[in-house]
Parts: structure tokens; C-alpha cells; sequence
């Protein structure tokens, strides 16, 4: 049978699946195939002369010298590449445990205590989202400049005896800078979240006699765990591929991340087959925690589809 | 312990508002807006400094004949290209996005799934991965597309596709067929409930959605970078990214300022027009929790 027919109107049976077919091939060209290309580059040779990476096209002739190069650097004696990716991990961990502790709280307030100026807030929230990134940055850098405002008010007020090098390569800066430029993620996620808490749960456990306390440790934090992942999952995911927020905050070496290799592999020449390699690792790394994602949101449109 | 907590202060007033929670999100706002209020009050610096205040003027936009954002041919065509590129970006994401998103809603299937799936993986990945996967796949096969403007417009619809297929699949499931379904019962064609209900009912999150993709790519950074050509396809945030460690004058921050200004305007008017579109239909619920909703 090649219709659906009701009512005696019929949708021939490509009629739905004509809509998704350009999507479809934009999706296969350019982001299925960019990443078969990788796998040739990384699975690839070198040419000789230029060592420029040469993209092998066929499975069977993979060569895997891209990888035992990249772990040796990693894991090797003396392997150059293996403090960032702890650093990156400390970073991360550090940044979005820092996301959560503050974004909990205002996401909270505003869902629970904001009443009428609940719109207001929320777009004070949502307001860095339309700043510029890289703006925000900026602001950081002319803040925390040896002469800036930061290492003035510090000095001024007698905290600090002469201006403290927050630009030269301090991890603290990082991490900072790191939580400033992603806590909006969590904020939202964690709002979203809240926001769809029963109310009738939390005045059902006051009215009987709950204390506030009580009451949030035992219904509205268990309520919100999914929430916490999805928060946890947007803003970690953003920063293990982040290396802008390093360069403009430190610039330093000493607290280079995975990005910044990839970035630096991607800027050198003869460097892309390891450029390659290393996006293939961060894709593994960051699967499981990607693969969450898609599963709890594909369960969220369920449930409100229904 | 008792059940509950301090019996005096609960009996007393149980909905007491919580003050110091309430100091906390205000310093929280306070942190995340002044450092660019501050970047912006500067980029009105009379001087060369960007902490030290030296008078108001408008030098660094446009009354510096070298230096200003409005006579350096570096910025002013930094500036037309990230607005060029926002505005082709949302040209061709927003319709392929939401053609994407009905024929999904209507043809399940495993084919559709995994599709959907890539949609949603496209989301959440680093934009990092697929910027340096685009531009591998424009330098080593597809040769026939040059670095630059039309590189960096293919890469930046394929990571914003997902931001209509997300918002108008999300409209799709709340609409249902119904409506649909009563039009063609009254006669309509396929083609025609599609273009009378369904599109009419699907409006405010087309919309939405490329207000969101529109000032979105203004900001982006990741992909446009790695696919330019040449400093003529650098937009302003590579622009600012270049230049924020090394040559700073009050000029950065006044291109930052009108970038600001650029996305700030495109949601505001946007926000307008979505509450518009939308009246009638749930009162009482503002615009921006809506939006705040569906990101």
C-alpha cells in the first residue's frame, strides 16, 4: 500500500519523508562525512615531503601511527601532552562544581521566591547569553590588567600589597573565567528544571510540617537530580573543547587545556594527522556524557508530547 | 529531632521571604553584569586607557579619523561580515531546520530516529570537534568550496540547524494533528492544511528560533575562525579574540559595545513580535520564560 488514507484525503507516502530529506543530505555531507574525513586524516599518511597529512580513504589501509604518537606524548616519558589533560579535568571539575554551588541558589530564588518580578529576573539571566562571548572575556581582561580596576580596589583597600599578576598564566583566572563564561548554561538548565517542579509537592511537605530545610533536602533536591546532570553535562561539555577562554585569560602554557592542544596542533603545520587524532580522542572522552544527553532530552519531549 | 526544624520561627510566619538568598541572586547578577557594563562605559574613554576614565567621547566610534571602529577598515568590514553572515545563516538554517523538524514529527521510523539523533548530537557537542571536522573535510574533499564567507556559512547552518529542529519539533508535539487533521476533513489538500494550520500554528517558534540563530551567530567564534580565508572573513569576535592581549585601545571595547548593541536589539525586537504572535494563547506566562523554556 503506497498511501495513508483517511477521510478521503491520502498523503502519498513520501509526502512527510520529502520535508526531512534536505536536512537530511545537509546533515550527511556536512556532518557525518567531516567526520569520516577525520578518521582518513587521522588513520592516514604523511606526505614525505611537505608532512602534511594525507587523508587515506580506505578502512582496510588505516594505519594507526597517528595514535601511538599521540599517546606516547600523552602517557610516554616525558610525554609533553599529559599534564593538560589532567589540568583539563581539574579545571573542568573544578569550574562546574563552582557552576552548581551558585547557579542552585538563583535558580531557586527565581523559580520559588521571585512572584511578580519573576520575568525581570529571568531576563537579567538570560541576558549574557545575547553578550558576546568573547566580549565578556574582554571585560575580564581590562578588569584584571596589572593596572586595572580589580588590582586597584585590592590594593586600595589594603588586601593586596602591589597588583597581582592575574594575567600571567594563574590557573585560579582560568577556572574563574571559565565558570563566568558557562554558569549561564547551568543557570537555565537548572531553572527549566525547578521550574517544573509540582508546587503542590513542596506546600503538601510544608503543610505538614516540614521545615524549609527539610523540605528542600527531601523533595526538591531529589526532584531536581536530572536537572543537575543536564546542568553538569551543558556547561562541562562547552569546556573541554574551550582553549579561547585560556588565550585571552592566561596565554601561558602552564595552564594550557585540551583545546588549546587541538588548537595549537591545528595552527602548526605538518600538525593536523595529530590534530586529527586528538579530536578523535576528546569524541570518545566526551560520548558518554553527550550520549546522556541526547537520551534525557529525547525523554523530556517525549513526556511533554504526551 | 522533631519533624520539624525550629517550631517558634516556622509558627511565626512559615513564608518568610529568604532574605539572604534573595542578596545572593543580586550579587550573582551584579557579577555577571557589570564587568561588561564596565567594558562598555569605557568604550566612551576620551583617552587611551581602558580603567583609568578620561571624559566622555565618542573617539573610539567614530571622531578618531584612524583608530575608530567607524574609520578602520579592519573593524567597520569586521562588523558587516559577522552581520552578513547572521543574516544568511538564518536564511537558509531556519527553513531547512523547520522542514527538518515537521518531516521528522511525521515519518518515524528508524531512519528518522537516527537523524533526529545527529541533530541532537550536533547540539551538544564541543563546537570545537566540528569546527576542526569542517574544516578538514573543506581543505581535503570538497576543494570545490573556498575558505571564507561560504565555508564559514555552510559550517555555521550545519551547528545551527539544530536550533529550529529542537524549537519546532518541541511546537509540534504540543500542537498535534487535530487542527490538521479538522482542515482536511473540511477539505483541504495536504499541502494546503500545511500551509493554513500548520505553518500559521508553528509561526511563533519559527520565529523564535531564528531570532535565536540570528544572534547567535553574531557571537560565534569556534567555527568562523577556523574557516576564514583571510583577515577580510574574520568577523568581530575574531577581531576582538586577536587584538583583546595584544593592541588594546578603547576601539575593542566599542566594537564589542556595537555587537552588544546588534544582539540586544535583535532579542528585544524579537521578544516584541514573539509576544504578538503568541496573544491570546497562554496568558500570564511572559515571553521570555517562554523562550527561557525552549532553549
Amino acid at each position: 500500500m503506497a498511501t495513508g488514507r483517511r477521510a478521503g484525503v491520502w498523503y502519498p507516502r513520501w509526502f512527510w519523508p520529502a520535508f526531512a530529506v534536505p536536512g537530511m543530505v545537509w546533515l550527511l555531507v556536512l556532518f557525518l562525512l567531516p567526520f569520516y574525513v577525520v578518521l582518513s586524516i587521522a588513520f592516514g599518511a604523511v606526505d614525505p615531503l611537505f608532512r602534511t597529512p594525507v587523508p587515506v580513504w580506505n578502512p582496510v589501509q588505516w594505519n594507526p601511527f597517528q595514535f601511538q604518537l599521540l599517546f606516547e606524548r600523552i602517557f610516554g616519558h616525558g610525554g609533553f601532552l599529559g599534564p593538560s589533560f589532567l589540568r583539563t579535568f581539574a579545571f573542568v571539575a573544578a569550574a562546574s562544581a563552582l557552576c552548581l554551588l551558585v547557579a542552585y541558589p538563583v535558580a531557586y530564588f527565581v523559580t520559588r521566591y521571585a512572584g511578580p518580578r519573576k520575568g525581570l529576573l529571568l531576563v537579567l539571566l538570560l541576558a549574557p547569553f545575547w553578550v558576546s562571548y568573547m566580549m565578556r572575556m574582554l571585560a575580564w581582561v581590562n578588569l584584571l590588567e596589572s593596572d586595572g580596576l580589580v588590582n586597584r580596589a585590592l590594593v586600595g583597600v589594603g588586601l593586596l600589597g602591589e597588583p597581582f599578576p592575574w594575567l600571567a598564566g594563574q590557573p585560579v583566572t582560568v577556572t574563574l573565567g571559565l565558570v563566568y563564561g558557562y554558569i549561564p548554561y547551568m543557570v537555565l538548565a537548572l531553572f527549566a528544571g525547578l521550574d517544573r517542579i509540582d508546587q503542590r509537592l513542596l506546600e503538601a511537605a510544608r503543610d505538614l510540617g516540614a521545615s524549609r530545610r527539610r523540605t528542600f533536602l527531601l523533595v526538591t533536591l531529589p526532584l531536581s537530580r536530572q536537572a543537575i546532570l543536564a546542568g553538569l553535562v551543558v556547561t562541562a561539555l562547552p569546556m573541554f573543547g574551550d582553549y579561547f577562554t585560556n588565550d585571552l585569560l592566561s596565554g601561558s602554557p602552564r595552564t594550557s587545556m585540551v583545546g588549546n592542544l587541538v588548537n595549537d596542533a591545528i595552527s602548526s603545520p605538518g600538525q593536523g594527522g595529530q590534530a586529527a587524532a586528538l579530536v578523535l580522542v576528546l569524541m570518545v572522552l566526551l560520548l558518554a556524557p553527550m550520549l546522556a544527553y541526547v537520551r534525557t532530552t529525547g525523554r523530556a519531549a517525549r513526556e511533554a508530547g504526551r | 529531632m522533631r519533624p520539624w526544624g525550629r517550631p517558634g520561627r516556622w509558627l511565626a510566619d512559615p513564608w518568610r521571604r529568604p532574605r539572604l538568598l534573595e542578596a545572593f541572586v543580586w550579587a550573582y547578577l551584579a557579577w555577571t553584569i557589570l564587568p561588561v557594563t564596565i567594558a562598555v562605559w569605557f568604550s566612551f574613554n576620551a583617552g587611551r586607557s581602558r580603567s583609568s576614565w578620561q571624559g566622555f567621547s565618542l573617539r573610539w566610534y567614530w571622531q578618531d579619523p584612524v583608530l575608530s571602529v567607524w574609520h578602520d577598515p579592519d573593524l567597520h568590514d569586521a562588523l558587516l561580515h559577522s552581520l552578513r553572515l547572521a543574516a544568511l545563516t538564518t536564511l537558509i538554517a531556519v527553513p531547512l531546520g523547520v522542514a527538518f523538524a515537521i518531516g521528522l514529527d511525521r515519518w518515524r521510523g528508524r531512519i528518522a530516529g537516527s537523524f533526529n539523533f545527529q541533530m541532537l548530537l550536533s547540539f551538544v557537542m564541543p563546537e570545537i570537534l566540528l569546527a576542526v571536522a569542517l574544516l578538514f573535510l573543506v581543505t581535503n574533499l570538497l576543494k570545490l568550496v573556498q575558505l571564507g564567507t561560504v565555508a564559514q556559512l555552510l559550517g555555521l547552518v550545519t551547528f545551527q540547524l539544530s536550533y529550529p529542529a529542537i524549537i519546532c519539533r518541541a511546537r509540534l508535539l504540543s500542537i498535534g494533528k487535530e487542527y490538521e487533521e479538522a482542515a482536511m476533513d473540511l477539505g483541504a489538500s495536504p499541502l494546503r492544511a500545511l500551509r493554513h494550520v500548520l505553518l500559521r500554528l508553528l509561526a511563533p517558534a519559527i520565529f523564535a528560533s531564528a531570532v535565536l540563530v540570528f544572534a547567535d551567530v553574531i557571537d560565534d567564534f569556534v567555527i568562523v575562525r577556523y574557516l576564514s580565508a583571510d583577515a577580510a572573513s574574520e568577523p568581530m569576535s575574531v577581531k576582538i579574540y586577536n587584538s583583546a592581549r595584544s593592541s588594546p585601545t578603547p576601539a575593542l571595547n566599542a566594537l564589542a559595545t556595537i555587537m552588544l548593541a546588534s544582539s540586544l536589539l535583535t532579542v528585544g525586537l524579537g521578544a516584541l513580535v514573539y509576544r504578538r504572535l503568541t496573544r491570546g494563547e497562554r496568558r500570564g506566562q511572559s515571553a521570555v520564560e517562554e523562550l527561557a523554556a525552549q532553549v
